[in-house]
C-alpha cells in the first residue's frame, strides 16, 4: 500500500455490463449504498447485438476506496469487465454539451465569436437564442460556460465523460 | 392440429411456468423448500400439491422461512430454498436475505409477483421486490418472459453457491407461473459474465509460504470461508496447522473449522474472544487470514490491529481484500484449494522452520492462556449463564449424539461461542454479520429438517426467542424435536451490558418486561416446557430436555446481572481487552470516538 493512504484521486472507470434490466440500478445502488462518489456516469449499448453496454463512471477517493470500487463492481453478476483508465495508461476523455445562450445585440455577436474560438457549433438559433454543441474534456466545457454566463447562459445539458484508452489497447 | 402445422417447440411447451419452476428445483437436487403461500404463488402451491419430489415446510412467518433455509444450508452445504408470496411475503423475507448476504449463505428465494401487466400499477400485494432486495441479495431476477424462466432458475443456483455464496431472489409474476413455458436443463457452458476465481495464483502461494516459513510469531486466523468451502477445507486447515505447529484461532463464523479441543487452538478471537487469541493476534509477526474478512468485531481499533505483522489474506471475494485492513500478500481463491496449495508449497519449499522461536512464541501464548480468561465461579443457587452453556456442552458430549447448535443474538450467543466446543464444521449456526435476533429458532428448524435424528439446540435469550416464537407451531406440525435452551436473565443482556459499561447504568428500555410463562407457552404449542431456577436443577433439566423426543423449551433462569467477558470495548485494541468485572474500570477509558462504534 502507498504511504499517502489518505490522498484522494480521481478515477475514470469503464465497465462493460450485460445490457439487462436493472443493471444500471445495481451500479448506482452500489455507489450510494457504500458511500462512494459519482462525479459523472454515462451508459449506452456498444456492441452490434446491443447485449453489452459500456458504463463510464468518474469517481474519486483514496487508493484503497478506488480499489474497493473496482472490486465491488467486478463482483456484480452482470459485469464483464472493469477497467480503471486513469491508471492503465494514456486515455482520451470526452464530453458532449448542449449550451443555450439567450440574448440580443452585441451579446449575440460575442457569443458567436467565443463559440468559434472554442469550436462550438451552432445547432439551433432564433432571433434571441443559440444552442451550441461542443465536445471536449470537462474543463473546456466549464470554461466555455463560464464565459457565456455574463452573456446570457440560459441552460446547459451535459453527457458526462466517456473515455477510451489510446492506442491498440482495448477493454474487451 | 396436424403434426405438420405444430410449431417446432410445442413439445417443450407442455409445462406451466409453475411446473418449470418445480422441475428446475428437482433437477438442482432440491428436496425441501421452506415457504408460506399467498395469492401470487398459488400456481406453484398447486403444482407442489400434485407432486412428491419436493417437500414443502410451512413456516409461520416469511423471515423464518429464510432463516430455516439458512440453517438447512449451513448444516448441509447445500443451497437452501424459500418460497414466499408477493408484497408482504417478499418484504418479510428481507431480513433473512440480508442475514444470508452478510454471512455468505447460499439461498434461493422465490417470490411471487403480480402479473406482468400490473407491475407498476400499485396492484394488491405489489411491492418492487427486485428494487427492495437489490442490496439485500447477491443477485436478483425478475422473470418477464416465459422463455427466460428455466435459464434464470438454473442460473440462480449457480450464482447462489459459486464464488462467495449468498442469497438470490427470483421474482415470479403470476402470469409467468400460469402460462406455458419451455424447460431447459442447466447449461453446461460457463456463465457469460460471472466466473469467480477459485484457484489461487501460484506466485501468491509462493510469497505466502516464504512469509510463513520465516515467521517468528505466526498465527492462523480462519473464518466462515473455510466452512463454506466444504468439510475438506476444514480437514486441510487441520493438516496445515498441525504441519506447521502454528497457533490457530477462529472467528465466530469459523467455529468448528478447527477442532475446539485441540492444543493448537486458541479459541475464538474478537470482541468476546479469548485473551490468548487476541493477544496472539496483537503480537504476531505473520498473520494468515483464511476465509475471514477483518470484521470490526474482530479487529477492534484498526490503527492498533496487529501493528507489527505482515498479513496474508486468503479470500474468494476480491472485494474483501484491502477493504478494512491493507494486506501484504493477497490470495484470491477458494479456502480449500488455497490450503491444499499452501500445504503442497510448504512441503516443496526447502527452507526449514525456526522451531526455537516458534517454541518461544508458544511459551508466551501459554502465559496468556494461563490467565484462564473464560473462568467463572458457579457459587450458590443462582445459575450462571456460562455454567448453563458449559454443562449443556458437557452433557451433550457424554451423550455422544450428533449435536447442532444455533443461537439467537446477544450475550447468550457469545457465551455459546465461548463455552460450547465444536469439533467439526457445519455444527454451529449463528447470525454473525447482521446479528439478527430471532435467527436461532427457525435456523434450528431448518437444521432439524436436514438432520432428523440429530440433537438440535437453539441456545437463546428470552428477548430474542420472542422475535420468531411463532415457529413453535412449525415444530409441532412437523414433529421437529428442536430444543430451545433459553438463558433467561430478564434483560436484553447485551444492551444492558453496554448500558452498564458505557452509558452510566441507565438501563433504558432493556428490561424484558411482561415476559410470557415459557413453560405454559411451550405447552400451548404442543411442546414440552421445563424450567430450572436453582443450580441444582440444571443438569436434570438438561438431561430431561435432551431425552424427550419432542420440541422442548427449557427456561433456564440465570443470574440477571452477569456480563459477557472477556471484552474488547468498542474503539479499543486487542491488547486493551477487559478480562472481567474486577477490571471494569478499564471501560472508563473508552473515548467518544469509541462510543460512536456499534
Amino acid at each position: 500500500m502507498s504511504d499517502n493512504g489518505n490522498a484522494q484521486r480521481a478515477a475514470t472507470i469503464a465497465v462493460l455490463v450485460e445490457n439487462e434490466a436493472g443493471v444500471l440500478a445495481r451500479v448506482i445502488g452500489l455507489f450510494s449504498g457504500r458511500g462512494y462518489n459519482i462525479d459523472s456516469l454515462t451508459v449506452a449499448p456498444v456492441d452490434e447485438t446491443g447485449r453489452i453496454s459500456r458504463i463510464t463512471v468518474v469517481t474519486s477517493g483514496t487508493e484503497m476506496v478506488i480499489e474497493q470500487i473496482k472490486a465491488q463492481l467486478d463482483r456484480l453478476v452482470p459485469v464483464h469487465k472493469v477497467s480503471d483508465l486513469t491508471t492503465e495508461g494514456p486515455h482520451l476523455t470526452r464530453e458532449l454539451a448542449l449550451i443555450k445562450v439567450v440574448g440580443k445585440g452585441d451579446d449575440r455577436v460575442e457569443a458567436l465569436r467565443l463559440a468559434d474560438a472554442f469550436r462550438a457549433r451552432v445547432v439551433d438559433a432564433t432571433t434571441e437564442s443559440f444552442v451550441f454543441e461542443m465536445t471536449g474534456n470537462g474543463e473546456k466545457i466549464d470554461a466555455f460556460c463560464a464565459l457565456m454566463r455574463p452573456i446570457g447562459l440560459a441552460e446547459v445539458s451535459r453527457t458526462g465523460a466517456v473515455a477510451i484508452a489510446r492506442g491498440t489497447r482495448g477493454l474487451n | 392440429m396436424s403434426a405438420a402445422t405444430m410449431p417446432a417447440n410445442t413439445e417443450a411447451l407442455t409445462l406451466s411456468g409453475a411446473e418449470v419452476v418445480l422441475r428446475a428445483l428437482k433437477d438442482q437436487g432440491v428436496e425441501v423448500i421452506f415457504g408460506y403461500p399467498g395469492g401470487a404463488v398459488l400456481p406453484i402451491y398447486d403444482a407442489l400439491f400434485q407432486q412428491n419430489a419436493i417437500r414443502h415446510i410451512l413456516v409461520r412467518h416469511e423471515q423464518a422461512a429464510v432463516h430455516a433455509a439458512e440453517g438447512y444450508a449451513r448444516s448441509t452445504g447445500k443451497v437452501g430454498v424459500v418460497l414466499v408470496t408477493s408484497g408482504p411475503g417478499a418484504t418479510n423475507a428481507v431480513t433473512g436475505l440480508v442475514d444470508a448476504l452478510m454471512d455468505s449463505i447460499p439461498v434461493v428465494c422465490l417470490t411471487g409477483q403480480v402479473p406482468t401487466h400490473l407491475i407498476g400499477n400499485d396492484a394488491f400485494q405489489e411491492a418492487d421486490t427486485t428494487g427492495i432486495t437489490r442490496p439485500a441479495t447477491k443477485h436478483n431476477y425478475l422473470v418477464k418472459k416465459p422463455g427466460d424462466l428455466a435459464r434464470v432458475m438454473h442460473e440462480a443456483f449457480y450464482v447462489a453457491k459459486s464464488g462467495r455464496p449468498g442469497p438470490v431472489v427470483i421474482d415470479l409474476p403470476k402470469d409467468i407461473l400460469i402460462n406455458k413455458a419451455p424447460y431447459s436443463d442447466a447449461p453446461t457452458t460457463p456463465h457469460r459474465s460471472y466466473r469467480p476465481r477459485t484457484e489461487p495464483c501460484p506466485e501468491q502461494i509462493r510469497k505466502a509460504v516464504a512469509l510463513l516459513k520465516g515467521a517468528k510469531r505466526p498465527i492462523v486466523y480462519a473464518g466462515g470461508g473455510v466452512i463454506n468451502s466444504g468439510p475438506e477445507a476444514s480437514a486441510l486447515l487441520r493438516e496445515f496447522v498441525r504441519m506447521t505447529g502454528f497457533p490457530c484461532t477462529n472467528t465466530l463464523m469459523g467455529l468448528g473449522a478447527y477442532p475446539a479441543g485441540d492444543p493448537l487452538f486458541l479459541g475464538m478471537l474478537g470482541m468476546h474472544g479469548t485473551y490468548e487469541a487476541n493477544l496472539a493476534m496483537h503480537g504476531c509477526d505473520v498473520m494468515l487470514n483464511i476465509g475471514a474478512r477483518f470484521d470490526d468485531r474482530v479487529t477492534g481499533r484498526l490503527n492498533a490491529f496487529a501493528p507489527d505483522s505482515k498479513k496474508i489474506h486468503v479470500d474468494i471475494d476480491p472485494s474483501s481484500i484491502n477493504k478494512n485492513v491493507p494486506v501484504d500478500v493477497p490470495v484470491v481463491g477458494d479456502a480449500g484449494r488455497v490450503l491444499a496449495a499452501l500445504i503442497a508449497a510448504w512441503k516443496e519449499d526447502g527452507a526449514g522452520q525456526d522451531k526455537a522461536t516458534l517454541t518461544a512464541w508458544w511459551r508466551r501464548i501459554d502465559e496468556w492462556r494461563a490467565k484462564d480468561c473464560l473462568r467463572y465461579r458457579q457459587e450458590g443457587r443462582i445459575i450462571k449463564p456460562q455454567h448453563a452453556v458449559k454443562r449443556l456442552y458437557e452433557i451433550t458430549q457424554e451423550m455422544r449424539r450428533e449435536t447442532f447448535i444455533t443461537t439467537e443474538v446477544g450475550q447468550h450467543q457469545m457465551w455459546a461461542a465461548q463455552y460450547f466446543g465444536f469439533a467439526q464444521p457445519n455444527r454451529w449456526m449463528t447470525s454473525g454479520g447482521l446479528g439478527t435476533m430471532g435467527y436461532g429458532l427457525p435456523a434450528a428448524m431448518g437444521v432439524q429438517i436436514a438432520h432428523p435424528d440429530a440433537l438440535v439446540i437453539d441456545i437463546a435469550g428470552e428477548a430474542s426467542i420472542l422475535m420468531n416464537i411463532q415457529e413453535m407451531g412449525t415444530l409441532a406440525q412437523y414433529r421437529l424435536p428442536v430444543k430451545v435452551f433459553i438463558l433467561n436473565n430478564e434483560y436484553m443482556g447485551m444492551v444492558r451490558q453496554w448500558q452498564e459499561l458505557l452509558h452510566g447504568g441507565r438501563y433504558s428500555e432493556s428490561y424484558s418486561a411482561a415476559l410470557p410463562d415459557f413453560v405454559k407457552l411451550a405447552e400451548s404449542f404442543h411442546a414440552v416446557g421445563m424450567r430450572a431456577t436453582d443450580a441444582s436443577d440444571l443438569d436434570r433439566v438438561i438431561r430431561e430436555m435432551i431425552a424427550i423426543d419432542k420440541p422442548v423449551i427449557a427456561d433456564i433462569c440465570v443470574a440477571k446481572d452477569e456480563n459477557c467477558f472477556p471484552m474488547i470495548p468498542s474503539g479499543a485494541a486487542h491488547n486493551e481487552m477487559i478480562l472481567g468485572p474486577e477490571q471494569e474500570g478499564g471501560v472508563a477509558g473508552v473515548t467518544d470516538e469509541g462510543k460512536v462504534l456499534v
